[in-house]
């Protein structure tokens, strides 16, 4: 999928299969789902070399981490509407039997995931894993992470960045959901993050800003640019600025929508504003 | 009589390494500034591309590990028990057991033979926080030979791993043989009384049951090296002759070996058990042997722990 006039109808379909599998289980967390829409379209479906026929060990294929595991809404969206699963299975999303697990888990073997998250903090290092892995196999494919602002509080975030630019950690692009919220507030009030592009950049990063994390035109131009500069001694973050909640004017520009679901009233309020434009699961 | 060597089982997972790393190319070391300690030297020296200095963080270095197991790795990480287990717990348990990664931790300096460096190194509880995690295999082998065997054993089983071993020179006097995973071994025979021994404590029950044999008590002594899965079929065939135990380990009694042979028993077979191992509590500093007097884990221990449990048996 190559033009942006689809990617976007994809965003449109992705927001509107988060908030009704999370209205359909009454829990989940839409908020950093629906702002890191654009995100995983523009990954899945433009810049990462993949294969839906799953096979766990990626070999020759680019792969996604998702550490901020929380946000398995839209992974579940995206990795289902590319083919990794039956799209009928997001019906199953938290309940009982289902291999859509509240955070995403391999336990359940649920094709695409490659480990459990949920966690916080964890996924960076496993992604460091996988890269050198890839080194070792002589393999030139990228590993791609993705963690929340709020993520980086947890100090394990840290050892790992510290690695990753000390020992070139090179075929790794780590972006940021920096949408500024968290459970309890804005990450300003509950642990201010300071100025992350020269923290990254003091730990031997090369940095790559996204202005606007819900343009799928500059996500992708910014993706683009990041695989451009790996390979090249440093690790690559992506500072992505995106609002959480986007889409649905309720849920934005605020932290109170991170963990909880909308009642039958505002899904339908939701759905309004978001156009079915490939089909609903 | 043949002298027996005083090596420590540190060395045994050094030359264990070493030889897998010579087996199988996938075989990679992660070690958390502490190669010397965990002699993990040879490995470096002779595989410098499969060997992954992570620094001092313990928690990165399960995740590093986790995720090397995807392209095909065998990790096997290095640092003290302590910060192999409970440093890490929430890592291990998300990254590597519930994602069923092929991470082999090798856990040095376990519980209180550490000795001087005292109770903030000691753990004691390592072998209860990784045996309640669905899918670990634990083991805890008991000398130089034993622990060199496992390492190489653990390489060719696919799934997590936990093998934990110890900082003193003891004596190597198990057969330099193949490991089986799962498998207890008897080390004597006798009639009166079970001991279920692991780890450090497998030489003093055999020191033990030599004093017994004075008092014509005679010992089933048997070496439980994998406490999970454990050879519950050994177990109970020693303990329906015996009809009464004593499980002796260098960890705390709450959790430990001892915990996983009552259950069993008491499922399939129950008898008196007495437990020799750490009562609730934290060491200290000290030598090793000192140590072990003075937290009741010794050869007198268990003798003292044998006949008040023979006097428990029903006629």
């Amino acid at each position: 999928m190559s033009n942006y006039s689809e990617l976007i109808k994809m965003c449109s379909q992705v927001r509107r299969d988060i908030v009704r599998m999370v209205h359909g289980c009454q829990s989940g967390h839409p908020g950093g789902s629906l702002g890191c829409v654009e995100f995983f379209v523009a990954l899945f479906f433009s810049i990462m070399k993949h294969e839906p026929d799953f096979k766990m060990n990626g070999r020759n294929e680019d792969i996604f981490f998702l550490s901020n595991g929380h946000i398995s809404p839209v992974y579940y969206s995206v990795l289902s509407r590319s083919g990794y699963f039956p799209l009928n299975e997001l019906n199953t999303f938290r309940k009982i039997n289902s291999r859509l697990q509240g955070h995403p888990a391999t336990h359940e073997n649920l094709p695409g995931i490659r480990i459990a998250s949920g966690s916080l903090g964890q996924a960076l290092s496993v992604a460091i894993g996988s890269a050198i892995s890839k080194r070792l196999n002589n393999e030139k494919n990228t590993v791609f992470c993705l963690c929340g602002d709020g993520e980086l509080q947890e100090g394990q975030i840290w050892e790992a960045v510290m690695y990753a630019g000390a020992k070139k950690v090179d075929n790794l692009i780590l972006t940021i959901d920096v949408n500024r919220q968290q459970i309890c507030g804005s990450t300003d009030e509950i642990l201010d993050l300071g100025d992350l592009q020269k923290k990254f950049s003091a730990f031997q990063w090369k940095v790559i800003k996204v202005k606007n994390g819900n343009k799928i035109e500059e996500v992708i131009e910014k993706l683009k640019l990041s695989k451009l500069k790996s390979s090249k001694g440093h690790p690559i973050c992506l500072l992505l600025n995106t609002e959480m909640g986007y889409g649905v004017d309720f849920m934005m520009g605020s932290h109170k929508w991170h963990g909880i679901a909308p009642n039958d009233e505002q899904l339908k309020i939701a759905l309004n504003q978001l156009e079915e434009t490939i089909g609903d699961y | 009589m043949k002298k027996i060597e005083l090596k420590d089982t540190r060395s045994g997972f050094g030359a264990g390494l070493l030889e897998v790393g010579k087996i199988n190319k996938n075989v990679v070391a992660l070690c958390a500034d502490l190669t010397g300690s965990l002699k993990m030297d040879a490995f470096e020296k002779k595989f410098p591309k499969r060997f992954f200095q992570i620094g001092i963080a313990e928690a990165n270095m399960m995740g590093i590990a986790a995720g090397m197991t995807i392209g095909g790795k065998i990790p096997f990480t290095g640092t003290f028990a302590n910060f192999s287990t409970g440093r890490v717990y929430d890592q291990i348990r998300q990254s590597i057991a519930y994602s069923a990664k092929n991470v082999k931790i090798c856990a040095s300096h376990a519980g209180i033979t550490l000795g001087e460096d005292g109770a903030t190194h000691q753990i004691l509880e390592d072998i209860g926080l990784m045996k309640m995690l669905p899918g670990m295999v634990v083991i805890n082998p008991c000398d130089y030979n034993q622990t060199k065997n496992a390492t190489i054993a653990i390489s060719k089983y696919f799934g997590p791993v936990y093998l934990r071993f110890g900082r003193p020179k003891v004596p190597n006097f198990t057969k330099d043989e193949e490991f089986v995973i799962g498998k207890g071994i008897q080390l004597s025979k006798g009639l009166d009384v079970s001991i279920f021994a692991t780890g450090h404590l497998v030489w003093e029950a055999l020191e033990a049951s030599k004093k017994l044999n004075e008092y014509n008590i005679s010992c089933d002594v048997i070496n439980i090296t994998t406490i999970k899965p454990l050879d519950n079929d050994l177990i109970l065939k020693s303990v329906k002759k015996t009809k009464c135990a004593v499980v002796a380990e260098e960890h705390q009694i709450l959790g430990g070996l001892g915990c996983s042979i009552a259950q069993l028993t008491s499922q399939k077979f129950p008898i008196p058990i007495n437990f020799v191992g750490i009562n609730d509590s934290f060491g200290e500093s000290g030598n090793p042997m000192e140590l072990m007097k003075k937290y009741k884990i010794d050869k007198n221990s268990i003798v003292s722990a044998v006949k008040k449990v023979i006097k428990k048996k029903a006629n």
